[in-house]
């Protein structure tokens, strides 16, 4: 009997909602189970990081790698995992684009940190305490991974074969892209396993899209109240359904909220935002300096707005004038 | 922390109707300005997509320049209004994303104002100077030596399709 | 000269134009072509001295034979200039043309920059991203647009109207709008013409008289264009023409309608007079108009303004019905493959240079006022008079009145020295008068114009150098009591003058046409910094625009004289009728086009073409592009938000290819 392909699943800096995704096959998922064997996985089974270490070099057939790299642990298990996976695939949009971790990018890590453990309304640390890479306690030495300074896709630190896009990806994406693997009909490597045009083409709104879009104004999901049936662009509502790959069936748009971009963008494209930028300022109509400005006032944070989910792997990656510190280790 | 032998690079996109014929008409004129920019030339402003202005500061530009007709004199019609629109809302993300706004630059230049080339690029090129390098792969190679290697094998090349070998020409 | 062993699919030859000294005298270019010939890719990398001379040329023939090269790039002068050039001695070498790519190290490099290393870095980056771009480029075919034989001038001075004859003559139908009642311009004020004193009305009424009769040529006068879509080859074009309240095919000319009108006499300014006489509300321009059809001036008409008038100029049209109150203007659409611009210039206004008196002094008038003095048609019938009907004794004429003139317009009128030589003749013919010219400089370049000033000379007209300061009418001596002073540096005498006359004449020079942003807007024209239209190149294409199809002559582009505008509406014909009898134009392939599988059908890109190339297929559901209509500009293409759209010749990689090349050396 031919031995089931090994298969691996790891998170990095993630919410868990692509470990959701998987468990969210459902009844689909003993038809996985039996057709595979699960060497690693962290947040349902009990193997170790040892376990992986004593495997040989490509004896796992694919690892599906979720989450954004943020750690030093991080980086150690990605490029781990890649010497132990045939493929390596960036599963989500954390894992691809970076994700909404990576607009922490925007900041510099000293920032965050002293929001996250000395200024939050809810944080009492009177004695400002940080984590520390390493301590001592009871004369044991306790480690914790080191917070890096940028927030990174999987293959910015390691070389990827795949990627399955979607904050999380659908259970139709990842069945597809599971079952390709088991047949051996992968595309060319470095292929994003989703189809490579605009989500537009999937969305029941686009029937009725005006052919003369032009924006007088943008407004957020908030601020109005959204027909179901119109496209939301025609409502002034900004979605990035243009300016993203297709594939989950305009879930979102099905759920009378617009696109937020999280397939990242088609093959064609090297930055999404900027896209997707270019697009809505030609469709405006203002054409005099003051009025430009106050229609794109309706748009307050363009890079949470057009970078949402692809912050790291857009052109600039980061804010340009933040430093890199070291780690302050205890003494 | 600046090289003493930096120069400021500039990159400037140019329409060919109106602003290139003018830098032409500089040339012509024997106008003399700071050597630091390049010039790629394009049909129109409204062809800059805003992708080759983050490109080039990523690649390590300090500073991007951009030319067209002025406005109601696109050749096209209406190109350059799209080019203001765009310009206006990159200002602000470029804000976010802490790069000075005198380092990208949307300049109207008709084609018999070559003296308008010659003082918007000198004016351009002493306020990057001030400014300093804007660096992006420098910054790239620093923020990188945070890990414990450097970053594997070739970073995936997101355009696998297109920015590899062309296909193969037949003479 | 390097040359590299066969290396990858891609085989480039780079040459490095010297341009003589105008490159090579600050780019070292050896250098530059030692540095390209390391590039992956390149095959041949030569410098030399006349790249866009035959034997330049030929090298590079030459090179793609033996050296199987696939890819061209010469970094020479403006690609503006002789990028046609070169593609054109690619395709004689074999190679498609488009597989070529042109670098500026001259416009924007040598010539621009004095310092030679930066110079040769320069260069080398530019050409180094020439080099990476051009591995992308694809063969292209050049697209041919039909051309609509039929042509449009606009304006009918001497310049419209000859060229609108020259073209009619050609056999080939012409639309000739002008925006007065009656064609003729400006030459139709003139008495005479210099250098040859011939009669301005004797030369021209006989070829406006030719335009009218013209069987291929269509006139409309008291038209305007309003609006003008398309491009060249297929222009249409909506022309505005406003009411008469006169039958053009019924006016038989007469004049009984104007003798028979409720106002006894002329009550309000004649224009082709200049304001210098009055005419009614009904009236014809002048006599030898063309058409020779009345107008009724809709503010001034008491029928038009309030309805309520005897109407006895109806009553004296009886016979022929030719009075029509009831016309409304009529916006009319023709359909044109090539236009001509001869709309003209209009004067400067003396007022605007108080201290010569223009409008305080009635005894200081301007040329063209008395050209129309001199002018046996005139309102004094070819008197000069002053004012109050006494002949003078004594006239002085100021040159350069709003040219050369740091306060008002830096240019020289081209014009005024001669024409006011010829009304000092005429002055001296008619009236005996003492004349003496003001002048900072006498420009009499043309043919028999030297000649002429000559003739001035022999004749006895006084020519005193120096920049009138101002004209006065306070005396300060017996002789000046009742005349007009000038106060003058005489600067070849050397010391300050004051000359009483009778009447001075300010030679106003030309300005652009107050209209002039709106009009070059409408035809998609640009303007030059002084304000007139612009040509393509002033010295080997100075009656194209930067708009195929659309060209210029005559006083719009610059001031010049009668000779010159003829010669320019004889060019500008010329070159419209070889594009007609060619046929068509060829399109240059940078039309941007969509890949049916990459579109998704957000229909996005539909509202953004001006020439609306972009239409949406239905049945495919997908947004499709129309190449024949695109022209080119790329803006759908960077909107477009999931890539779909591409550019021929400037494709996303190309550029991005080009911006890392220019970044890649430091």
């Amino acid at each position: 009997m031919p031995e089931k392909p090994k298969i691996g699943f790891y998170w990095c800096a993630s919410c868990g909602g692509c470990e959701e995704a998987v468990v969210d096959f459902a009844e689909d998922i003993l038809g996985v189970l039996q057709a595979v064997d699960i060497v690693f996985w962290p947040v349902a089974m009990d193997f170790k990081k040892k376990h992986v270490e004593a495997m040989p070099d490509k004896s796992i057939a694919a690892t599906l790698l979720n989450g954004a790299i943020r750690t030093s642990e991080q980086e150690e298990m990605a490029r781990l995992l890649r010497r132990k996976s045939q493929y390596l695939i960036a599963y989500g949009a954390c894992a691809q684009l970076g994700g909404i971790p990576s607009l922490a990018n925007e900041f510099p890590r000293e920032q965050l940190l002293r929001y996250v453990y000395e200024e939050a309304p809810t944080v009492v640390n009177e004695a400002k305490t940080r984590p520390r890479t390493s301590s001592q306690n009871n004369g044991h030495t306790m480690t914790l991974p080191e917070f890096r300074n940028v927030v990174r896709a999987l293959d910015q630190v390691v070389d990827v074969d795949f990627y399955i896009p979607g904050c999380p990806p659908t259970p139709k994406i990842t069945k597809a892209a599971i079952g390709a693997l088991l047949e051996g009909k992968l595309p060319p490597k470095g292929s994003v396993l989703a189809p490579d045009v605009a989500l537009c083409e999937q969305c029941p709104r686009k029937a009725n899209k005006p052919a003369d879009l032009s924006f007088t104004r943008f407004q957020r999901p908030h601020q109005v109240v959204i027909d179901p049936n119109l496209c939301l662009l025609a409502q002034g509502i900004v979605c990035m359904g243009p300016a993203t790959r297709a594939g989950c069936e305009a879930a979102c748009p099905g759920g009378n909220m617009p696109c937020t971009g999280c397939f990242g963008p088609t093959s064609r494209v090297q930055d999404q935002g900027a896209k997707i930028l270019s697009s809505l300022c030609a469709n405006m109509a203002a054409k005099d300096d003051q009025e430009i400005r106050a229609v794109l006032a309706g748009i307050p944070d363009p890079v949470g707005t057009f970078y949402r989910y692809g912050l790291g792997k857009s052109l600039l990656r980061r804010k340009a004038n933040l430093p890199v510190e070291t780690a302050k280790d205890s003494p | 922390m600046s090289d003493p032998k930096w120069q400021p690079r500039i990159v400037a996109f140019f329409c060919n109707w109106c602003t290139y014929t003018a830098a032409d008409l500089a040339g012509v004129s024997r106008l003399k300005y700071a050597p630091n920019v390049r010039i790629i030339r394009l049909m129109c402003s409204g062809r800059v997509d805003p992708q080759f202005i983050l490109d080039a500061l990523a690649l390590g530009a300090d500073g991007v320049l951009i030319g067209g007709c002025h406005l109601g004199d696109c050749h096209y019609a209406e190109g350059n209004y799209k080019t203001a629109r765009r310009f206006q809302m990159l200002q602000r993300l470029l804000r976010d994303m802490g790069i000075e706004d005198q380092r990208v630059r949307l300049e109207w230049i008709s084609a018999s104002e070559g003296e308008r080339v010659k003082t918007v690029i000198n004016d351009m090129v002493e306020q990057v100077r001030a400014l300093g390098p804007l660096g992006l792969p420098q910054h790239r190679e620093d923020w990188d030596r945070e890990m414990a290697h450097p970053a594997g094998p070739a970073r995936q090349d997101e355009w696998a399709g297109q920015r590899a070998e062309p296909e193969a020409a037949h003479a | 000269m390097n040359t590299n062993p066969k290396n990858g699919a891609v085989r480039i030859g780079f040459y490095i134009c010297h341009c003589g000294h105008n490159i090579a005298g600050m780019v070292d270019c050896a250098a530059v072509a030692l540095h390209i010939a390391k590039l992956p890719g390149v095959a041949v990398s030569r410098d030399y001295k006349y790249m866009c001379s035959d034997p330049g040329q030929e090298l590079i023939q030459q090179d793609i034979r033996e050296h199987q090269l696939n890819r061209v790039v010469v970094a020479s002068c403006s690609p503006l200039l002789h990028e046609h050039t070169f593609r054109k001695a690619v395709a004689a070498g074999g190679l498609n043309p488009f597989y070529f790519q042109m670098v500026n190290i001259r416009e924007h490099d040598s010539w621009v920059h004095t310092d030679r290393a930066e110079a040769t870095a320069k260069a080398k980056s530019l050409s180094h991203a020439a080099v990476c771009r051009v591995r992308f480029h694809r063969a292209l075919e050049t697209t041919r647009v039909p051309i609509n034989p039929d042509v449009l001038v606009v304006g009918g001075g001497i310049a419209g109207i000859h060229a609108a004859l020259t073209v009619a003559n050609s056999g080939k139908k012409v639309f000739l709008v002008e925006r007065d009642p009656s064609i003729g311009g400006h030459m139709a004020q003139f008495d005479k013409t210099f250098p040859t004193l011939d009669c301005a009305a004797c030369i021209l009424t006989p070829k406006m008289s030719a335009v009218r009769s013209h069987e291929n040529i269509t006139l409309w006068t008291y038209s305007e264009v309003v609006k003008v879509e398309g491009y060249v080859g297929n222009y249409k074009v909506t022309v505005r023409r406003k009411p008469r309240y006169v039958n053009e095919e019924l006016c038989a000319g007469c004049l009984e309608c104007i003798t028979a009108c409720v106002f006894k006499e002329g009550k309000f300014p004649d224009e082709f007079n200049v304001g210098l006489s009055k005419r009614k509300p009904v009236y014809i321009p002048f006599a030898q108009a063309v058409p020779p059809v009345v107008v009724i001036d809709p503010e001034r008409c008491l029928q038009v303004r309030t309805g309520k008038c005897k109407k006895t100029c109806i009553e004296a049209c009886a016979d022929r019905h030719a009075i029509d109150f009831s016309q409304k203007e009529e916006r009319v659409e023709v359909q044109v493959g090539n236009i001509i611009v001869a709309t003209g210039f209009k004067l400067f206004d003396a007022k605007r240079i108080p201290q010569y008196g223009y409008g305080h002094f009635p005894n200081v008038v301007t040329a063209i006022e008395l050209e129309r003095l001199v002018n046996s048609s005139g309102p004094t019938a070819g008197e000069i008079v002053l004012r109050d009907g006494r002949q003078p004794k004594s006239v002085g004429v100021i040159l350069c009145v709003g040219s050369r003139d740091l306060k008002t317009n830096r240019w020289c009128s081209r014009t005024c020295c001669m024409h006011s030589m010829k009304l000092a003749q005429l002055v001296r013919e008619h009236t005996g008068a003492d004349v003496t010219v003001f002048y900072m400089d006498i420009r009499a370049p043309g043919k028999g114009y030297e000649e002429f000033y000559d003739k001035s000379l022999k004749e006895g007209i006084q020519f005193v150098r120096g920049r009138v300061a101002e004209v006065t009418d306070w005396a300060m001596a017996p002789e000046e009591e009742g005349k007009l002073v000038i106060r003058v540096e005489d600067t070849l005498a050397g010391f300050v003058r004051r000359i009483p006359l009778d009447m001075i004449v300010l030679a106003a020079g030309m300005e652009p046409q107050a209209d002039s942003q709106e009009v070059r807007r409408m035809f998609n024209m640009s303007c030059g910094t002084e304000g007139w239209f612009l040509e393509k190149h002033p010295k080997l294409a100075p009656v194209s625009t930067f708009t195929d199809g659309v060209f210029i002559a005559g006083c719009c582009q610059g001031p010049k004289d009668i000779p010159d505008s003829v010669a320019q509406a004889g060019a500008a014909a010329a070159e419209a009728m070889a594009l007609v009898d060619k046929g068509y134009i060829e399109q240059e392939p940078n039309t941007a086009y969509i890949v049916e599988a990459d579109c998704s059908g957000c229909k996005s890109c539909l509202p953004l073409c001006p020439y609306t190339a972009i239409l949406f297929d239905d049945a495919k559901q997908k947004a499709r592009i129309n190449g024949a209509l695109c022209k080119g500009c790329g803006t759908c293409v960077a909107s477009c938000p999931s890539g779909s759209i591409r550019q021929n010749l400037f494709e996303d990689e190309e550029i991005f290819s080009e911006i890392e090349g220019v970044l890649a050396y430091v």
